[in-house]
């Protein structure tokens, strides 16, 4: 298997899907576009790709990339021909919603929910979304750029001396 | 409880018809000796049968991402201390060759062999309390203080190495800090030569004993096809069959170089996850004994001044030395833009790390494929209509470190 082969075996299947694809340290990365995220990951493991393990899934945050701010990123390994993928897929902050992959892995469940508590993606048709590492009470989604990683507003902290 | 809540439970139980008397509730944890660390456990229970539970995690979540992307590259491996800490130095090598990744650092051969010394003697120690505790958790103390004794031979064996026991920090970017101590290849021979007797001793204390098999045997089983559907690795997922270790799919530092097998277990229960581990266990010994006898002459780190801290003589007398050793200690140095996954087998499983990077200080983003916090979105369906007791065992023969489950 190499990374030609699956890539022309994604755009076979679906022409429209792939936005870009590179291979960073050897490693095959495809972009494809949220509405066909669900589809590109079914095809991938149940075709005879068979990319049947879900090694990992996580969010990334590029606030002035406009309209593509919020991004989902999956890694899936094909343990019979040892070879790995990383799909990607990008969309607007205010409309955070991707398609849940929990119907097709179960490992997806506490994955998913973790994307969702540290960067409020949703994923539709998950069964039971809720935050899982902050408390529920929160309120904000921690690991947007947007907030800093000391709250501003203690006083009881003087970093004046160390320049931050 | 809720009525529609039980009713709900009441639904996806299939033998409905089988419950007898009052349903009541069960908080198992999230402080309590069967946890290992602070996890919650509901459990919906029926006499002592489990009909549902439900799982809390995040009780000691301390926010690593979000740290990573204040820290840079050097700093980050102290958080990683704290993953899995019954083998940190997994975690340590591990980040490090995620970091070398990206900057394209090729490795002496000495470093590869020490590299996979001291990660096989971590996994040593990770299996020995993993296992010591399921005995524990039937009831079997004697065998966790047999075990102990060995691992703290271990722990010495990293204070010679780095300095610290249980939250190593070793290594650095490029290598190791320095180089092996006499008194570390002392020690080493020492465990070399009178381990294999002693964890025998404990083998054979639990392996057969009858009240040990009876209480582990067919408890909290999963299939070869649930497990890899859940994203299972390392030895709960070769106990239910499927031989993948990424030390053997894709080797990193110089896992080729030595022979070893990949125990596999059949049915996927407490029992074979215990016997998988104690089996790698003889596995990492034989690749220590390979490693150390052809341990090769040459540097303990590579040549990369802007990340190896210099001798402290040549700081007090060479320029050079000391701008480096500035850079490193502020942490001025930058890694190239770019994005790179890497993965080591931990003493859990496959211990992924995902790193994306601007070409700044600190990475811009980082997540680690925690194996802890994989396995045991599981637990619910393993331990369902199962008596709490195999419930107990189940959860500590899938070797929970909370570290890990929160991340």
């Amino acid at each position: 298997m190499t990374s030609e082969f699956v890539l022309e075996a994604i755009n076979r299947e679906f022409p429209e899907a792939v936005i870009s694809s590179s291979e960073p340290y050897g490693f095959l990365t495809v972009e494809v576009k949220k509405e066909e995220l669900k589809k590109v990951i079914h095809h991938l493991k149940e075709s005879s790709l068979n990319f049947m393990f879900l090694t990992d899934i996580c969010g990334i945050h590029y606030p002035d990339n406009k309209e593509k701010e919020l991004g989902v990123i999956y890694h899936l390994h094909n343990l019979q021909e040892n070879f790995r993928i990383r799909i990607k897929s990008f969309f607007p902050k205010d409309n955070a919603e991707v398609d849940s992959i929990t119907d097709l892995y179960s490992g997806a469940n506490w994955m998913e929910r973790e994307t969702y508590d540290f960067y409020g993606i949703t994923f539709k048709g998950h069964p039971d979304l809720r935050v899982i590492l902050n408390m529920e009470e929160l309120g904000y989604h921690p690991l947007l750029k947007e907030y800093a990683l000391e709250d501003g507003s203690r006083t009881d902290k003087d970093d004046s001396m160390f320049g931050r | 409880m809720k009525d529609n809540q039980l009713s709900n439970i009441l639904n996806q139980y299939d033998a409905q018809e089988q419950v007898d008397g009052q349903l009541y509730t069960l908080n198992l944890g999230p402080t309590h000796p069967a946890t290992h660390g602070i996890f919650q456990n509901v459990l919906t229970m029926d006499g002592e049968r489990i009909l549902h539970s439900e799982q809390t995690v995040g009780y000691i979540h301390r926010a690593f991402e979000k740290i990573a992307e204040r820290r840079n590259f050097t700093q980050i491996t102290t958080l990683t201390d704290r993953l899995n800490y019954c083998s940190a130095p997994i975690n340590n090598i591990g980040w490090h060759m995620t970091v070398e990744k990206l900057l394209g650092i090729e490795m002496p051969k000495r470093v590869d062999y020490m590299r996979v010394i001291m990660m096989e003697l971590a996994r040593i120690a990770d299996h020995l309390v993993c296992n010591s505790v399921i005995g524990v958790d039937t009831g079997a103390l004697t065998g966790f203080t047999y075990v102990f004794q060995d691992r703290e031979k271990i722990y010495d064996m990293y204070e010679q190495v780095c300095g610290a026991r249980m939250t190593t920090n070793m290594g650095r970017i490029g290598g190791f800090d320095r180089d092996f101590t006499p008194k570390f290849h002392e020690l080493l021979k020492d465990f070399l030569k009178t381990f294999p007797a002693r964890f025998q001793e404990f083998s054979n204390l639990i392996e057969r004993n009858r009240i040990f098999m009876d209480r582990t045997i067919g408890a909290g089983a999963i299939s070869a096809e649930r497990a890899l559907n859940y994203s299972f690795a390392g030895p709960n997922l070769r106990a239910a069959g499927v031989d993948y270790d990424v030390r053997v799919a894709s080797p990193y530092s110089s896992y080729q170089d030595f022979d070893f097998i990949i125990p596999i277990g059949t049915a996927g229960d407490t029992y074979d996850r215990f016997m998988v581990r104690q089996q790698e266990i003889w596995e990492s010994l034989k690749i220590i004994n390979q490693a150390y006898n052809n341990l090769p002459e040459g540097d303990f780190h590579a040549d990369v001044p802007e990340f190896f801290l210099p001798e402290k003589a040549e700081v007090y007398s060479n320029m050079e030395a000391l701008i480096y050793h500035f850079k490193i200690v502020m942490g001025e140095t930058d890694v190239p833009a770019g994005e790179v996954y890497h993965s080591v087998e931990g003493g859990n499983g496959e211990l992924g790390f995902y790193l994306v990077s601007d070409g700044g200080r600190s990475p811009y983003r980082l997540h680690f494929r925690r194996p802890c916090f994989i396995y045991y979105q599981a637990y619910p369906e393993m331990i369902k209509g199962s008596v709490i007791s195999d419930a107990i065992v189940t959860m500590s023969s899938m070797n929970v470190i909370a570290g890990e489950l929160d991340g």
